[in-house]
């Protein structure tokens, strides 16, 4: 009500006051309402997920948990009703998604567990809902397309064979993720009934998906930051770097080697690395500055949540001013307390396969109602630089000599070029028991796929991850011919 | 049947939001006009829109439960509240329309969701809200005629400390709080009704004279009902008290020191109650971080974000939810329910419907010549709303909960009674300022005539006696005393 400006004596006079009074409330209203509605808007599923969110059970007792595909249609995963009227949850490839699909029984895992909403939730056609009403049955789940190629998942598994360890295949320039493969395995179908013995067994690392939540020492892979992190401090001399290797290098106590004890002799920079000379990596760690490298792993994502929708954990390194030379020693060659996830590793490889920029990991690809309309679509997202495209470029040609004259040579001379960089890292305190690395990416002029492997105690890098990620660029590049 | 029913509670949930949101539109735009006769045609609509809703969610209940006996609950409700408007209209036909257009909508809101929850208590809030309209049928009559009220200040003080007092020493406790207390079976929560006591105790005191003296004595007695507030544990209540007293101090005394001083008095008092009090203090770890403490202290308030954030835009439709999961659902976190069953489209008009409420009372407030009726307008405005933001707030983990009860909506009969008095003491308040109003254009009519008739004869006379560039001048002067005299008024 517009009080009139009239100036008659009788009107009463204009109470600023009480103006001003409702204006707060109004604005404080108005701030509530905002959050209340963002709040909505931005939680409503990891709510639903909670375990103490009755809702949940309500969704469950409704519709019938929707399916898991591959990303060309394949069933992943689906819920079955016997003639008694028994739901059951099917996994027609068994073991071969265990880690990256999960289960849904006896708590979630897997895209299970992340896409769950959709699963429990229904968007089928109202005509369809009623007739189902109708008949007393359930509605249908909504379905979830993930990214997964079922081939390529094959493939991986099949070369990863009896080892312990974890595959991942991605697609550095969107981030999708193509195979996700984690050892020992299990068949989600079976999870019930083993349950008990897995809980009752507290060395079992079966329902651990290495791939994502594995910490292991990075080994020579490492020498990827230690390169960059050398560039940056030394962007116009670290192409004359030289060194002399003599297989072995001692600060005080401690003393490293190169591996299995070979003596490189004279190497430049990118011999160093194509060689995966330890010595000269140690030698070039020394001169570095300690706060700038801390910077560096942290832009790298060390120490930090990764940037996806399912669970991981966190690489680290310890790394501050006052780190001694000994431990730099250590640090630069990817040893000593250092950890780090197959994950991130293959973010780091996919961010110089894409000039630098990271596009965040996801599987789940879009959702359908049980009538083929999409619901909902998940797209590609940057998630920013993690370094700039010149220092990208020069890191990926480092990867593609260790291809053509250094210790990842089985991926040279074929159909399509690669670049990648080995490791073998030493574990626990007998000597030479070591885990095989290979991160890595082809065709090298415009990247298409990424490959990170890991071997438990399997030895050489070079001997055990490579030829693996051969026979994974070689089915991949054999099927986008076809 | 089947078929019917599921059409029936997929499209009743767009229908119900859409017609909330058109009254809410209405209800704002009452706002273009300044007075009561060009708003008729959307008064008219409103009335439209709140049967249409109120209607459909009936419809919508019965068909969700089958049961087809709701509709007479809904006839009843629906007779009652058209007999309260008719009656109103004709006793008070200055009344303000949108206050009571706003309280009816909200009232069947609360109807609505009350009857999903729980039946019992939906008919006995039923009763209650008709007992209460019949009293608040002479509110405003009262206040209106009985000049007296402005001379019992020191009535309304002992009154609230007293009842404020018994409660702290003698009230039942109820889930950690001394809230209320039994005569003859029935429960009062006298925090309830000395809220407006108080407004009125302020206001009494404040509207002749507001220098250092009389707010200083003042604020001693609000310190009193606070304190015994806060000793019974009735943080919420407390915290209406305080805030209601600095802004009419404010509104009073026009001086920005006193709300100065009184938020770094409150902020104080917060400190020390947080440092001094345990359930202060798991108050404010629930609202913090409630999913550390999901299990206990932050059950409540976890379960009613569940509520809130399943429901999306629309709704999860009545009965489709489970607003059951959430203690204290039809009085404290009644706003959740809605939020859930009838999504948060709607829950934001409620919001809306509210302020809308809450701005009209400070139109009629700041509308108002007489000091002592302005002060009421104003304090019972700033209750009102203090109160909705407290219990929307705190259910919402916006704020810290309190624990008090949505105006109108929530079931309880101390609140809703206090709360339709509130607003029938508003009506008698606007029925003053209209009042004012009328004989304030007489006033100025009786004026006008009598300057037109002083013109022609000043005019006449020019005629007779003086030449036409003589008059031309004259009447220039004439212009410039007149403004003047405007001037000085």
């Amino acid at each position: 009500m517009k009080t009139k400006n009239k100036k008659d004596g009788l009107r009463p006079p204009k109470n600023k006051e009480i103006l001003i009074v409702a204006w707060c409330f109004v604005l404080l209203f108005a701030g509530m309402s905002g959050y209340i509605t963002h709040y909505c808007a931005t939680h409503r599923q990891e709510l639903i997920n909670n375990s103490y969110n009755g809702r949940q059970q309500m969704l469950i007792a409704q519709n019938r948990r929707g399916r898991i595909l591959s990303a060309k249609g394949e069933v992943l995963a689906q819920t079955i009703e016997d003639e008694e009227g028994n739901e059951k949850r099917e996994y027609p490839y068994q073991n071969l998604f265990s880690h990256v699909v999960g289960y849904a029984t006896n708590g979630r895992m897997g895209v299970e567990a992340q896409a769950n909403y959709y699963l429990i939730n229904s968007n089928a056609p109202l005509s369809q809902k009623a007739g189902l009403e109708l008949a007393g049955e359930k509605y249908p789940g909504d379905d979830v397309y993930t990214t997964l190629d079922v081939n390529l998942q094959q493939v991986a598994s099949t070369a990863l064979g009896v080892y312990q360890g974890a595959i991942l295949v991605t697609e550095p320039d969107t981030g999708k993720i193509l195979a996700m493969v984690s050892k020992p395995d299990f068949n989600p179908e079976e999870i019930a009934a083993i349950w008990e013995d897995l809980i009752a067994d507290e060395d079992s690392s079966i329902l651990l998906n290495r791939a994502t939540q594995g910490l292991y020492p990075p080994g020579s892979t490492f020498k990827i930051m230690t390169a960059l992190e050398y560039i940056r401090e030394n962007p116009d001399s670290y192409s004359g770097y030289s060194y002399s290797c003599t297989g072995a290098l001692t600060r005080g106590q401690d003393r490293i080697q190169c591996y299995h004890g070979t003596v490189h002799g004279g190497v430049n920079f990118t011999t160093s690395f194509a060689k995966s000379c330890n010595t000269s990596f140690a030698n070039m760690g020394f001169t570095l500055n300690r706060v700038s490298f801390g910077d560096t792993l942290e832009g790298l994502l060390f120490g930090q949540e990764l940037p996806v929708a399912f669970q991981s954990n966190i690489s680290r390194v310890d790394m501050s001013a006052d780190t001694a030379d000994s431990e730099m020693m250590q640090i630069s060659i990817g040893q000593g307390t250092t950890s780090i996830t197959p994950l991130l590793l293959n973010m780091i490889t996919c961010a110089i396969a894409n000039d630098g920029v990271l596009m965040e990991p996801y599987v789940v690809d879009h959702i359908e109602n049980s009538a083929g309309n999409s619901v909902k679509a998940f797209s590609s997202s940057s998630y920013g630089k993690l370094m700039e495209p010149e220092e990208a470029q020069i890191l990926k040609s480092l990867m593609e000599d260790v291809v053509e004259e250094g210790t990842a040579s089985r991926l040279k001379g074929l159909s399509y070029t690669a670049a990648g960089k080995t490791g073998s890292a030493e574990y626990g305190t007998v000597k030479g028991d070591s885990h095989a690395w290979f991160t890595g990416f082809a065709p090298v002029d415009e990247p298409r796929i990424c490959v990170t492997i890991i071997i438990e105690g399997a030895g050489a890098g070079g001997d055990y991850a490579v030829p693996i990620a051969k026979r994974i660029f070689d089915a991949y590049f054999q099927e986008v011919a076809e | 049947m089947s078929h019917l029913e599921i059409y029936v509670s997929e499209y009743s949930r767009y229908v119900i939001t859409l017609l909330i949101i058109l009254y809410t539109y209405e209800s704002f735009a009452v706002f273009r006009y300044a007075k009561e006769e060009q708003r008729k045609g959307i008064y008219a609509r409103q009335c439209f829109l709140m049967f249409a809703f109120h209607f459909s969610c009936f419809v919508t209940i019965c068909f969700e439960t089958g049961d087809i006996t709701y509709l007479f609950f809904y006839a009843f409700q629906q007779i009652m509240l058209y007999a309260f408007t008719v009656l109103y209209r004709m006793l008070y036909p200055k009344s303000n329309r949108l206050v009571s257009n706003n309280m009816s909508m909200l009232l069947c809101i609360g109807f609505v969701i009350l009857t999903r929850l729980d039946m019992t208590k939906a008919i006995k809030q039923f009763i209650i809200v008709t007992g209460s309209l019949a009293i608040a049928l002479v509110i405003p009559f009262f206040v209106h005629k009985f000049k007296l009220l402005k001379k019992m200040k020191w009535i309304y003080a002992l009154a609230g400390v007293a009842a404020l007092g018994i409660v702290m020493i003698l009230g039942q406790t109820t889930y950690g709080s001394k809230l209320s207390y039994s005569i003859a079976g029935i429960t009062f929560q006298p925090s309830e009704f000395v809220k407006i006591l108080f407004v009125f105790y302020i206001a009494s005191s404040l509207h002749e004279e507001s220098g250092f003296f009389e707010v200083f004595t003042t604020a001693v007695v609000a310190a009193a009902h606070v304190i015994s507030l806060v000793i019974s544990k009735d943080l919420g209540s407390a915290l209406i008290f305080f805030i209601t007293y600095v802004l009419m101090v404010f509104v009073a005394t026009r001086n920005y020191l006193y709300v100065l001083a009184g938020a770094v008095g409150g902020s104080g008092a917060a400190y020390v109650a947080f440092q001094v009090f345990r359930h202060v203090q798991v108050r404010v770890q629930a609202w913090r971080d409630p999913w550390s403490v999901i299990d206990s202290d932050g059950f409540q308030i976890t379960q009613s974000l569940f509520a809130i954030s399943s429901g999306g835009w629309f709704g999860l439709g009545l009965y489709k939810g489970t607003p059951g999961s959430i203690p204290f659902v039809e009085t404290d976190f009644i706003f959740s329910a809605i939020a859930e069953e009838l999504g948060i489209l709607a829950a934001i008009s409620l919001i809306l419907i509210c302020v809308s409420t809450f701005l009209m009372v400070m139109a009629i407030a700041s509308g108002t010549r007489d000091k002592f009726y302005q002060l009421i307008a104003f304090g019972l405005g700033v209750t009102y709303i203090f109160q909705v933001f407290l219990t929307i707030g705190g259910g919402t983990k916006f704020i810290p909960l309190t624990g008090v009860t949505l105006p109108f909506i929530s079931y309880g009969g101390s609140s809703i009674l206090t709360t339709i008095v509130m607003f029938a003491v508003v009506q008698g308040l606007q029925i003053i300022r209209r009042e004012e109003e009328e004989a304030l254009e007489l006033a100025l009519k009786k004026r006008r005539m009598k300057k037109r008739r002083l013109q022609k004869q000043t005019q006449g006379n020019q005629k007779l006696s003086r030449s036409a560039s003589q008059l031309n001048d004259l009447k220039h002067r004439n212009d410039l005393a007149g403004d003047e005299i405007e001037d000085e008024e």
